[in-house]
């Protein structure tokens, strides 16, 4: 094996180093100097990153740009890297997302800037690293290393109960986390002595240990994305991060649990993820269902937005366990996943973003100490309402297109699943605009709404580039299913060949 | 051997040199020091001390080099495994890694207790002595090939640790913390000789390899043998501070001056481990069925009570203690998989474990300064605000003993855990997983403290350039060490391999 190109190390190590730059312009005189390094630093991670897509085959199957470094022999752990039609496009998101943090925290963060702008920056090269990596214990480090930054991010710069959030977030992720890393032992054992993901996809495996093994991955994949019941740590974490840390965790990590579901679950232990699949289906309607009424229930904006993406992510997980027998029935629903995942991607990021508009200027996250914003604040209020309506799933929209795909590959299986399933379109509609129309419509509230500015252009710089990807991913989300095609294919027919005979 | 055939050139007694070094140069340091000057002993003992050292090392790994005979030094056939003093006395790859990574660890605790010490008028003469008495027994416990070796080795650390302990003699504390750990440690030695005995018993001889040969031969399920190895365990328990012969530890880390603390959570750690192997993977190889439980319960119960216990301390030296105790659990489980692969584990474990304590109470004793001991969990608050450098190393320690990528100490569990694994004890992985997130929770609170609460104390921190300079790098090799851990995972395999 060999290098085929650096892009994804210079994706991986791009944003680390700038990171590690930025952490040294720690002087209150070196503030601009720390964000014009971590813009740069964050510019040039998307900009390294961005030949994944456009060079990217979208008819090829198997591992693309990979890499290959022996790096500890003693175990036969090695530097490997590799993309496929899955991970391209998270890399792509979480690069892009990066810059939107360190442009949102420009005016809001003045302490400690250098050290908030190096988490971040770190963070996002430690994501494109779980994406990317094919070595097992590779993906484990850039996954747990990963806590460490948005630990801090949370614990540092966050809310009031920072450090319970902070704490519950650590605990939580590292417990499932650590489970895998019995799993990977236990398959190294079984490949003879490989840690390579690739061959944990080919290794034959007995059911009784598919199906422990399906726990072991659950356990930090469920906690990750988080399924109901162990979404607990989310609205916590969400309520107390500042704007930047809840747009990377809404807009990434929850994808990195996802992600792990189709790198791990379906493809090592296909035949146990298939005979759970009536599990993972429970779990996901409840988590769309009940977790859609407990987001109707909230008083503050960023908890209503934490459940809400709760609920949404239970689309994701839904559309990859449904197994209808039919290739192309199953295929929409991993297609619809991944598209979910991408656009839930970009309308968490705005919610969050515009919620942290009003908290910069108010101090507030209630919803009751709102209303009326339209009458100052018009051009934010079209951005709102607009991103609004994408979480409410409008077509035309990019929050439109996933849950469709995936509610469509849920009626060939079953027409309650889809029945329940398509729920979300009322309850999405109601928690939301229901939150848009106390929030921005109706007369002045009180002095704090009346004394409001409207979007500055930085805010408004950010603001547009999300509402107009959210819009061409609904309007022609061609470029974006292309690349997934073949290896959604490639999956399920891995997956439906099982591994018993 | 027969006695007839002993003759002075069968002793080898170049392969004892580096031992032999150590005694004579710190019989020397004794003497002189009394004759130098007041203002200059520090700086002489501290130099005098790291020369010593220094050339001990230099002569182990010239004894571990075969001799050149113009052939060529191919870095894989060094080594063969030697013998000296008729048996008593052994060379192999593995003491030549231990006895450096040792002689290493204490020239970083002469370092860093030197500032700490001389504030409190403790750096003296008798102090080096102390510790080089301490690490010449270290020596002489992991390159031991008999029984009477090793417990002389043993009694060497043991009677130097506890008069260091009790150094600060003015100090209530550190009298009774001393007094545990003698009478606690007097007892554990008992029980050790008192193993040993029934090991002679049982197979006749005291010589390592004899035993080895006897053990793995008919003698195996002898009772007798086994009650040997209980006492044994009981006695290697002890030492190491696996639950329940754990108590001394908290006591002594929290009693003992800080710098003295360091000495004795570090080295120590790595004989210890070298002698465990001497005795039960050497020795009592044969009977690995016999002490293989006893370990598991030593292990599930030192992981347990060390890690729960820790969460509610408030003492950072207690905390550490109940940390170390921990540590040992994770240690234990290597060494009961029984193969050469855990041992090489354990190994990996024990000499990042010990860099990593370094580290840890480097950062203590740079905090604490004349009349200040930084003892508590909350003198670390807002050290981000202060010192963001050594903020982020004491991040770095934290991480590592929590385990967490990509520090050294992930390696270090994810090697144990793989041997364990192997061994076909699947619980037990699941277990210590399971501990380790309990263990995670209270490195997470110095963090907390360090970076989330705002400083107490803004006095700026105040320590020699040469600690600050040593600690950097002994911080930073932790993340190093966590990025390219290949090596010296293979040098710790190599070395097992070649000494079993």
């Amino acid at each position: 094996m060999h290098s085929d190109s650096y892009i994804l190390s210079l994706a991986i190590w791009v944003p680390i180093v700038a990171g590690v730059l930025t952490l040294f312009m720690s002087g209150d005189a070196q503030k601009n100097l720390a964000r014009w390094t971590a813009l740069v630093g964050s510019v040039l991670g998307l900009l390294v990153s961005l030949p994944l897509w456009v060079h990217f085959d979208n008819a090829a199957g198997g591992m693309q740009f990979s890499e290959f470094l022996p790096w500890i022999s003693r175990f036969n752990i090695n530097y490997s890297l590799g993309v496929d039609g899955f991970s391209t496009l998270l890399i792509i998101l979480n690069s892009f997302t990066t810059i939107l943090v360190v442009i949102a925290g420009w005016k809001v963060i003045e302490e400690k800037v250098s050290q908030y702008l190096a988490a971040f920056l770190i963070m996002s090269g430690l994501v494109n690293g779980v994406f990317a990596a094919m070595d097992a214990i590779l993906f484990y480090l850039f996954f747990e290393a990963m806590l460490i930054p948005m630990f801090l991010i949370i614990g540092i710069w966050g809310g009031p109960r920072r450090v319970y959030a902070a704490f519950k977030f650590f605990l939580y992720t590292l417990l499932g986390s650590l489970l895998m890393l019995a799993a990977f032992i236990y398959l190294y054992n079984v490949t003879n002595g490989s840690f390579s993901i690739l061959d944990f996809h080919k290794v034959p495996l007995g059911m009784a240990a598919q199906t422990v093994l399906f726990f072991a991955f659950f356990a930090s994949f469920a906690v990750k994305v988080p399924m109901w019941p162990v979404h607990t740590w989310l609205p916590d974490a969400h309520v107390e991060a500042p704007t930047g840390g809840s747009v990377v965790l809404a807009a990434i990590t929850l994808k990195i649990g996802a992600y792990g579901f189709l790198r791990f679950n379906l493809p090592i232990v296909p035949d146990a993820s298939a005979a759970l699949s009536g599990f993972m289906i429970a779990l996901s309607l409840i988590a769309i269902v009940y977790i859609g009424f407990v987001a109707l229930a909230q008083t503050d904006m960023k908890k209503l937005v934490a459940y809400s993406s709760i609920s949404h992510m239970g689309f994701v997980t839904l559309g990859m366990f449904l197994f209808s027998g039919q290739q192309t029935g199953s295929a929409v629903g991993i297609e619809g996943s991944l598209v979910q995942m991408v656009s839930h991607g970009f309308i968490s990021a705005a919610m969050f973003l515009c919620i942290g508009v009003l908290y910069d200027r108010v101090h507030s996250r209630e919803i009751a100490a709102y209303g009326g914003v339209v009458n100052t604040m018009p051009k934010f209020a079209f951005f709102a309402v607009l991103f609004g309506m994408a979480n409410a799933g409008l077509p035309g929209t990019s929050g439109f297109i996933g849950e469709f795909l995936v509610i469509l590959a849920a009626m060939k299986i079953n027409f309650w699943i889809a029945f329940a399933a398509a729920t979300t379109l009322i309850l999405g509609a109601a928690y939301t605009l229901w939150m848009v129309k106390r929030v921005i419509f109706g007369a002045v509230a009180n002095d704090n709404v009346r004394a409001l500015t409207d979007i500055d252009g930085r805010e408004m710089l950010i603001l547009s580039i999300l509402a107009a990807l959210v819009l061409a991913m609904g309007i022609y989300p061609k470029p974006f299913t292309d690349v997934m095609h073949v290896t959604v294919d490639t999956l399920i027919k891995h997956v439906a060949t099982g591994k018993l005979n | 051997m027969n006695p007839q055939q002993i003759n002075l050139a069968s002793f080898n007694i170049g392969l004892a040199s580096p031992e032999a070094a150590l005694l004579a140069l710190l019989c020397l340091i004794m003497v002189a020091h009394l004759f130098w000057a007041r203002d200059k002993q520090e700086g002489r003992l501290l130099v005098s001390a790291l020369v010593t050292l220094a050339i001990t090392a230099g002569l182990v790994i010239c004894v571990a080099m075969p001799p050149a005979t113009g052939s060529v030094i191919a870095a894989s056939n060094i080594t063969p495994v030697q013998y000296a003093f008729t048996n008593m006395f052994v060379v192999d790859a593995m003491a030549t890694l231990l006895k450096v990574s040792l002689l290493l660890a204490v020239a970083i605790t002469i370092i860093y207790s030197r500032a700490y010490l001389a504030a409190r008028q403790l750096f003296s003469g008798e102090f080096i002595c102390l510790i080089l008495f301490g690490t010449l027994g270290m020596m002489v416990m992991v390159s031991a090939n008999h029984f009477v070796t090793l417990y002389l080795g043993l009694e060497l650390l043991a009677l130097s640790s506890y008069a260091l302990v009790a150094f600060n003699r003015d100090s209530a504390k550190s009298t009774e913390a001393a007094m545990k750990y003698f009478i606690l440690g007097a007892l554990a030695s008992g029980l050790l000789l008192y193993g040993i005995s029934m090991v002679y018993g049982a197979t006749g001889t005291l010589d390592v390899s004899r035993v080895a040969a006897v053990v793995a031969g008919s003698r195996a399920n002898d009772p007798l043998l086994t009650f040997g190895i209980v006492f044994i365990v009981a006695g290697l328990a002890f030492k190491l501070g696996a639950v329940p012969f754990h108590m001394w530890i908290p006591d002594v880390y929290e009693g003992a001056p800080t710098a003295i603390t360091l000495f004795v959570a570090s080295a120590p750690k790595i004989a210890a481990f070298g002698f465990i192997m001497r005795i039960l993977a050497d020795a009592l190889g044969g009977a690995v069925q016999d002490w293989q439980g006893m370990l598991v319960i030593l292990a599930v119960l030192s992981m347990a009570i060390g890690n729960i216990v820790a969460v509610s301390q408030t003492n950072l030296k207690r905390m550490l203690a109940y940390s170390t105790i921990s540590h040992m659990g994770f240690l234990l489980l290597g060494i009961l998989a029984g193969t050469k692969n855990g041992y090489a584990s354990s190994m990996f474990y024990i000499v990042t474990y010990v860099l990593t304590t370094l580290a840890a109470f480097g950062i203590i004793l740079l905090l604490s300064r004349d009349g200040f001991e930084a003892e508590n969990i909350d003198d670390l608050k807002g050290l981000n605000k202060r010192s963001p450098f050594f903020a982020v190393l004491m991040l770095f320690v934290m991480f590592s003993m929590a385990g967490i990528p990509v520090f050294v100490g992930f390696w270090a569990k994810l090697s144990v855990l793989e041997a364990v694994l192997n061994a076909g004890y699947t619980w037990l992985v699941v277990f210590a997983v399971l501990m380790s997130v309990i263990g995670a929770f209270y490195y997470l609170r110095v963090v907390k403290v360090m970076y989330f609460d705002p400083p107490t104390d803004t006095l700026p921190i105040t320590a020699p350039l040469e600690m600050r300079a040593v600690l950097s790098v002994n911080a930073l090799a932790i993340l190093v060490l966590g990025i390219v851990p290949g090596g010296l995972m293979t040098a710790c395999l190599n070395a097992i391999q070649k000494s079993f």
